[in-house]
């Protein structure tokens, strides 16, 4: 038990695995075996590099101690944005550039106006929310542009993999995991992440730039946003202005599930996947279970309360074994 | 008379309305322990922000070794071989100690432009290094700093600073969320300093841990100096009334 205590405060999102498989198993049962069928998991994870991407992003920007609500929005904005420049006549890649710079735009400006005028990034990016989300609606007059077939999105979308298992955006998802995991737990810049979200005043005295810190993971964060709805919107072939509405909460509860201290300073990439896999696991199993669909949101919301209260609950234990000890 | 290790002269320093430091003098002299003592609001929270590079000066200059020093961030301070030990301790306690050990000036295994992939073993080597340098028993250098006691998170700070063989040791308020025991090791700690050939200034409010572990006693009132003498030529109840 001690041992498991031990392995746990190094290892915040085991909970969130454990949890995964236990699921797994449950709607393996109740599902009669479509659950892990082939066709439904190429489903799963053809959604799961959309949705993903954000809560990696968001995660790391919680670990250093900010928010951004306003990633829904961009998950719509920079598809928009994509799809609009497009039919204008830019070239793809110019206007996936275009795009990408736009959402860094956007978590500039959240993070210029939170550290600039030393305000919650929750208030900023609560504003940015309704003012990239009107944007989106605004610049599209309310209805999803054409996308032209033409545009060679099928390096996110097509098939790929032995018998078609996966999408390219899985593969692009598990890249930039990889870079994010190792940024965060094997390199410099990570460490002065966690050290600014785990004592901003101890980081700023040790010298870390905590306020390029912090600007760099506000950017990130909506780059990864808006490159998520972007693979999204490829895969649906309609760049909807409405698309993402309530991402944002997601992406926290994600973030949460997977181990991620709401203060700051705790959480890994791994987790972050595991909270984003964790609800659509719970989304597409209850539908399977032949449930309600509609108590996917209870689920989701129960399941956040429970992880923080197991996450507090089992941190405090495991400081008084080791203190013990 | 020998070249003051650090010599300030007349900083002033305005915050939001309120003059905090009103033209303050300070030498500190290599090899000895210096105290500096003074009320809440007297300033000498200031001066050390000032040194350690937290904040800068709106007039006046710090000289090292007599050679005129620009304090512009944390990271020239330490240039300078000035660490600092602050009283709500300056370490993350979410993190391991290797990792806070480290913080800032992590070793790379290669970098591009000051960014790159850390050296963790290193890093708990160096770690495991420095905190038996201090005698400080720790068990591993992968505990998090959140585990340890107030008195181990102190030894901690100070492994830090003699491990980047700091030529001066800035200790503020060392000794506040301290028990007794641990108190008195911090103390020694400081009392050892010459020794090791690291120049200190301790600031405090007691004057007792003052007279302990320094050889001389700068006392600050109201954003100036008002008492500078050698331990061995005053006592408690002087430095009381200058207070």
């Amino acid at each position: 038990m001690r041992r498991l205590f031990r392995i746990y405060l190094e290892k915040p999102e085991l909970a969130g695995v454990a949890l995964l498989f236990v699921l797994t198993v449950v709607f393996e049962i109740r599902s009669d075996g479509v659950f892990l069928s082939a066709e439904n998991l190429r489903g799963m994870l053809g959604l799961l590099p959309e949705v993903g991407l954000v809560s990696i992003g968001v995660t790391i920007l919680m670990i250093c101690g900010e928010f951004d609500l306003s990633v829904g929005s961009m998950f719509a904005l920079m598809p928009v944005c994509i799809a609009l420049m497009t039919n204008a006549g830019v070239p793809f890649i110019p206007a996936m550039l275009l795009g990408l710079v736009i959402a860094a735009g956007v978590g500039f400006a959240n993070g210029f106006i939170t550290l600039t005028f030393n305000i919650p990034s929750f208030i900023t990016t609560l504003g940015m929310l309704f003012i990239v989300r009107s944007l989106a609606v605004v610049l599209t007059g309310g209805f999803p542009p054409l996308l032209s077939s033409d545009l060679p999105t099928g390096v996110f979308t097509q098939f790929v993999g032995p018998g078609g298992m996966i999408r390219a955006s899985f593969i692009w998802f598990v890249i930039i995991a990889l870079i994010a995991a190792a940024t965060l737990g094997g390199s410099n810049f990570g460490n002065w992440i966690r050290a600014t979200g785990g004592f901003f005043d101890a980081a700023a005295a040790m010298g870390v730039p905590v306020r390029r810190v912090k600007m760099t993971c506000f950017v990130m964060c909506s780059m990864l946003a808006g490159f998520g709805g972007t693979i999204q919107v490829f895969r649906l072939g309609a760049p909807l202005p409405s698309i993402g509405e309530g991402l944002e909460l997601q992406a926290v509860a994600a973030a949460v599930i997977g181990g991620t201290a709401l203060m700051g300073g705790i959480g890994t990439v791994f987790g972050a996947i595991v909270g984003a896999l964790l609800i659509r696991v719970i989304d597409n199993g209850l539908v399977l279970s032949q449930v309600d669909a509609n108590w996917f949101k209870c689920a989701v919301g129960g399941l956040t309360i429970f992880a923080v209260v197991a996450n507090s609950w089992l941190r405090r234990t495991a400081r008084r074994i080791k203190v013990e000890a | 008379m020998t070249t003051p290790l650090i010599s300030v002269r007349n900083l002033h320093k305005w915050y939001a309305g309120v003059h905090a430091l009103k033209g303050v003098d300070f030498d500190v002299q290599a090899g000895e322990v210096c105290g500096l003592v003074g009320d809440n609001g007297a300033g000498k929270s200031t001066l050390i922000k000032i040194l350690s590079g937290v904040q800068r000066p709106n007039r006046g200059e710090i000289r090292i070794d007599g050679r005129l020093v620009q304090i512009t961030s944390p990271k020239s301070a330490m240039k300078l071989g000035i660490e600092t030990i602050y009283q709500d301790n300056s370490m993350v306690p979410t993190m391991s100690i290797a990792r806070n050990l480290f913080i800032g000036r992590e070793p790379l295994r290669f970098a591009i432009g000051g960014l790159g992939l850390l050296d963790y073993q290193r890093m708990r080597e160096g770690a495991m290094r420095a905190i038996a340098d201090v005698d400080l028993q720790v068990r591993s250098p992968d505990a998090l700093l959140g585990e340890l006691s107030g008195g181990q998170r102190q030894g901690v700070a100070i492994a830090r600073a003699m491990h980047f063989k700091s030529r001066v040791l800035i200790l503020d308020e060392p000794t506040n969320h301290l028990s007794v025991k641990e108190t008195s090791k911090v103390l020694g700690f400081v009392r050892s300093l010459p020794a090791q050939s690291v120049t200190g200034i301790l600031i405090s409010h007691n004057l007792h841990h003052v007279f302990q572990s320094c050889q001389r006693i700068v006392v600050m009132a109201r954003g100036q100096m008002v008492l500078d003498k050698p331990v061995a030529e005053t006592n408690v109840d002087e430095v009381s009334d200058a207070l």
